[in-house]
């Protein structure tokens, strides 16, 4: 459970970024995070994992306050939040692998990590998360061999390897082609459902907002607008979000089936389709 | 049809935009340059007497004699190896702590100040300066050579470190710190693979500058192939003093050649 009470962000040029942000995210939830670009979004989910001080107000992770840790606190409260980044912000010279690991290093000390000798728990776990995603056999390619789908599949092993309770994913799919997109937003729900992780994700796209998430929160200029069901958004309600627009082609209808395009992320367990197509395809 | 309409002329438009400002830039620079070509002196008698003593000087090179000074020229270049590559690595190992706390991205303020301050003073003393300060402190030898060597590099190496550092990607860091790294992880996983190919190439740029260095120095008292090679001038070998030329002139093309096959290879 993720209570966030009374957020305030004033960046130290003077730009109030977050006006009182009150949220609460029980365990499971997948929520997503909509809003115009400069609505505060990305500070909210980097206040959470600290990589923005915010200016006032509490956030407790299962009633841990995140905002009073000191440093050796933190590390350990970072590590029960996995991010997942816009552009994916792997290491580009760093391969796969050791990318995945990344994940582990708030649980293992300085120099095993150093030394890339981590327990054989990790790398196993490292080799099931990318087999699920349908990478393991990309384990020892650089990261920027990879394209951007891959890619955000490995950030995505990287995030879940620290066995999280919480995800925090900042726009997982705005560099990503409109297919693999859904791909991705499949994958982090499954994944999510899976693991009973809940999940803020920060989204541009309303539809896969509505396509993936059970709730959505509205932001404008640092304040929540809406927070509700996925088939509440109206036209009003898009309108009181992002302004005045045309928003009739947006909005999902409710009984439109989700596309189920032939997918080429595995279901654990299920045989593997064969890869030389997948690699093509992602 | 639109034949009639004048055609829209376009020129690029000048660096500096005021007429007057620029034509007072170039007439004032021409006026300058010709006043101090003209003051120049050129003693021409003796330029035309100098002509037949540096084809003399020249001739004494040929042929270059590799064998009657061996022993020397030998240890001589056995002493530059080992000043180079024992001040190019000390220096690199002291450089990176400075060049870390030099990268105003990841140092705090006041770290920040001190590591640019060692950095500006090592820095602004040219390789001679420092080799004459280290000979009068610690005397005659390669030792002091090779301290001189170790603190050019410091200053070298240490801000282009830091300069790597600014320039990269913050985002990548930044996911790693977000795992629960700690600093040194981080360092090791967010920073060091973004700026390791540059600083190989790097290192082995600065071995081969220490490495010319190594024969300037030794003129001064710092030892090394240089102070074999002004103990050759000094006696008018000029022909032991040629094969020490073309002996430094091949290790420096080789250190050339090898350092860019290295860095084409970490890219």
């Amino acid at each position: 459970m993720l209570r966030i009470k009374g957020l305030t962000k004033r960046y130290r040029t003077g730009d109030l970024a977050l006006k009182g942000v009150d949220l609460a995210i029980p365990d499971g939830q997948v929520m997503a995070l909509i809003g115009p670009s400069g609505a505060g979004k990305s500070t909210v989910i980097r206040c959470i994992n600290r990589l923005v001080e915010s200016t006032s107000g509490s956030i407790a992770l299962n009633d841990v306050d995140i905002v009073a840790l000191g440093s050796a606190e933190l590390r350990r409260a970072r590590r029960r939040m996995g991010m997942i980044f816009q552009e994916y912000a792997l290491v580009e010279r760093l391969t796969v692998m050791e990318n995945v690991l990344t994940g582990r290093l708030g649980f293992v000390g300085f120099w095993r990590s150093w030394l890339r000798r981590f327990p054989q728990s990790d790398i196993d776990e490292a080799f099931r998360l990318l087999e699920r995603v349908g990478l393991d056999h990309m384990a020892d390619k650089r990261a920027d061999e990879l394209s951007g789908g891959q890619r955000q599949r490995v950030g995505i092993c990287r995030a879940l390897i620290q066995n999280p309770e919480l995800l925090l994913v900042d726009e997982p799919t705005a560099s990503l082609d409109p297919k693999t997109s859904r791909q991705i937003m499949r994958l982090i729900k499954e994944l999510c459902s899976e693991r009973k992780l809940s999940a803020i994700i920060n989204i541009h796209d309303v539809m896969l907002a509505q396509m993936f998430a059970e709730r959505i929160v509205g932001l404008r200029l640092g304040e929540i607008v809406y927070d509700g069901p996925p088939d509440q958004l109206t036209p009003a309600v898009l309108t009181s979000i992002y302004g005045e627009e045309d928003w009739s082609a947006t909005i999902r209808k409710v009984d439109e089936e989700v596309p189920e395009d032939a997918d080429n992320i595995v279901p654990f367990g299920a045989p593997r389709p064969d890869r030389d197509r997948m690699a093509g395809l992602t | 049809m639109s034949v009639a309409a004048v055609p829209r002329t376009w020129k690029k438009p000048p660096l500096i935009k005021s007429a007057w400002l620029r034509w007072t830039l170039i007439v004032g620079v021409l006026v300058y340059l010709a006043l101090v070509i003209q003051t120049t002196p050129v003693n021409w008698i003796r330029v035309w007497e100098g002509l037949p003593r540096g084809a003399a000087f020249l001739s004494a090179f040929f042929p270059p004699d590799f064998a009657s000074r061996w022993d020397e020229i030998a240890d001589g270049i056995a002493e530059s190896l080992w000043m180079t590559v024992v001040s190019t690595a000390v220096g690199i190992v002291l450089s990176i702590p400075v060049g870390i706390g030099a990268a105003k991205n990841i140092a705090p303020a006041p770290v920040y100040y001190f590591c640019r301050a060692v950095l500006a003073v090592s820095r602004s003393f040219q390789e001679i300066i420092l080799a004459i300060f280290f000979v009068k402190l610690f005397g005659f030898g390669p030792f002091a050579g090779f301290v001189t060597l170790s603190f050019a590099t410091i200053g070298f190496y240490g801000k282009l470190l830091a300069e790597d550092i600014e320039d990269m990607d913050a985002t990548q860091a930044e996911a790693v710190r977000s795992s629960g790294a700690s600093w040194l992880q981080w360092i090791n996983y967010g920073v060091q693979p973004q700026v390791m190919p540059r600083m190989i190439g790097l290192g082995l740029y600065r071995f081969d500058i220490n490495f010319r260095e190594s024969a300037v120095i030794g003129i001064v008292g710092g030892g090394g192939i240089g102070a074999t090679l002004n103990t050759a001038f000094d006696r008018y070998e000029f022909s032991s003093a040629a094969a020490i030329l073309l002996i430094i002139i091949a290790i420096v093309m080789a250190c050339e050649y090898g350092s860019g096959f290295v860095r084409r290879w970490v890219q």
